[in-house]
């Protein structure tokens, strides 16, 4: 395997570091990083430190030319190092983490997943509207991750902070069978780009053929998580095999519209691109003071009964709420 | 039958497992049993869609919407009261689509 970090690998630019990745021989992965300023996606570095996971737990070996450039201390503090097994030749002082990100974190079961959803409050020391978003996506895809992926190494995480630009980016990324070989158990779909298709539409589950899902999986978590992505206006991508999914950026005058079929959504598809082996997900978030993140939740409850059903009644108003 | 999210799944109730297990060891018998449930989310930031999933749709698709009438939702916070409501739509949406047969009592 080989990752090329790039100087720029953000989502809205994304296809060039799939355009760089090569998949073979999962034995041996070499790290190559642009020899000045990195500025990427934590998606990025969970891939890059999820391939290095693998690639040592097949027992194989990881070479990097590690970089002389002024974004070291950086990746040293995210931890992307200790992924890859490779000595970044300098030791950092290691600041205060607080409020800028959430380093690289392997979670291979639930214990591990709350023990970082617990850490991640202190460690940000951000309001709970830049806290919330992270810990639902960090919530729902690893579960994800965790049921259904059969990763050798469980999910990597990373997130970060812009508090300039009130954004987070969030990253996940595993090694397991895939969004193709999840779907393909109970629907008939054959290719990668199907599969997300499939995959990102309400109620269709990789646990059950049945519309809605069982009653352990409701088949929504990713539908959810391009919703809160779209609802503030940025990007989401989905990496499994060898296609991707980008939900493109909308500005504040196009009108926004959640939509269960993906293929409505403004959108960008990378077909027959380097395969991973697994899963990626990447999900920017524009967060606002005073804005609840949990009445953007709310919002997403019309968009879901549109796929599942045409809504005939409105079932939920007989609950009971005091 | 009062079931305290809080206590079982702190402010962020997320763990769908610890909420399968409430399903299956409390609230499905207190149903059966004829009694009423309150589901008590007082304390609870936020929540997620995969662990109300868990705790409530295998009910309402196994008894039917009239089940609602013997659950209260307490101390809903706006973003928790939206993600029950949207669960208790999908779910008893795809009851009518499935045809099934609606346990009663």
């Amino acid at each position: 395997m080989r990752i090329y970090v790039p100087n720029s690998g953000w989502i809205q630019n994304i296809g060039g570091v799939f355009e760089a990745f090569d998949p073979t021989n999962p034995f041996a992965l070499t790290v190559d990083f642009h020899q000045r300023w990195i500025s990427v996606h934590p998606a990025v570095l969970a891939m890059t430190a999820c391939a290095g996971l693998l690639v040592r737990h097949n027992g194989g070996t990881v070479q990097s030319d590690v970089p002389g450039v002024r974004s070291l201390p950086y990746l040293i503090r995210l931890g992307l190092f200790e992924f890859l097994g490779v000595d970044p030749g300098r030791q950092i002082t290691e600041h205060e983490a607080a409020g800028r990100f959430v380093p690289l974190t392997q979670i291979q079961n639930n214990a591990e997943l709350r023990s970082t959803i617990t850490d991640l409050v202190p460690l940000l020391h951000a309001p709970l509207e830049v806290a919330a978003p992270i810990k639902y996506v960090f919530s729902e895809m690893v579960r994800n991750v965790l049921e259904h992926s059969k990763s050798p190494v469980g999910a990597v995480v990373c997130a970060q902070y812009f508090r300039r630009s009130n954004r987070i980016s969030i990253g996940i990324a595993d090694a397991g069978i895939g969004v193709l070989g999840s779907m393909r158990r109970f629907h008939p779909v054959t290719t990668s780009r199907d599969a997300i298709g499939l995959a990102l539409r309400p109620g269709i589950s990789g646990a059950t053929a049945r519309i809605g899902g069982n009653e352990f999986n409701a088949g929504a978590g990713l539908f959810f998580t391009k919703s809160i992505a779209a609802l503030s206006r940025n990007y989401f991508l989905i990496y499994s095999g060898d296609a991707a999914f980008k939900l493109m950026k909308l500005r504040e005058d196009q009108q926004l519209i959640l939509n269960a079929d993906p293929g409505l959504d403004r959108h960008r598809i990378f077909d027959s691109i380097p395969a991973w082996p697994g899963t990626v997900v990447g999900i920017d978030i524009n967060v606002h003071e005073g804005k609840n993140f949990a009445d953007l939740l709310d919002k997403i409850r019309s968009a879901y009964s549109i796929d599942v059903k045409a809504q005939k009644k409105a079932y939920y108003k007989r609950a009971r709420f005091t | 039958m009062r079931v305290s999210v809080f206590e079982i799944a702190s402010d962020f109730a997320e763990d769908k497992d610890t909420a399968a297990k409430v399903r299956d060891a409390e609230i499905k018998p207190a149903l059966e049993q004829g009694k009423s449930v309150i589901l008590d989310f007082t304390g609870v930031d936020l929540t997620t869609q995969s662990f109300i999933h868990a705790m409530i749709s295998d009910i309402l698709r196994t008894r039917g919407e009239e089940v609602l009438d013997s659950i209260e939702f307490k101390g809903c916070r706006p973003g928790v009261q939206g993600i029950i409501e949207t669960v208790i739509q999908y779910s008893l949406e795809t009851l009518e689509e499935d045809g099934a047969e609606v346990v009663s009592g």
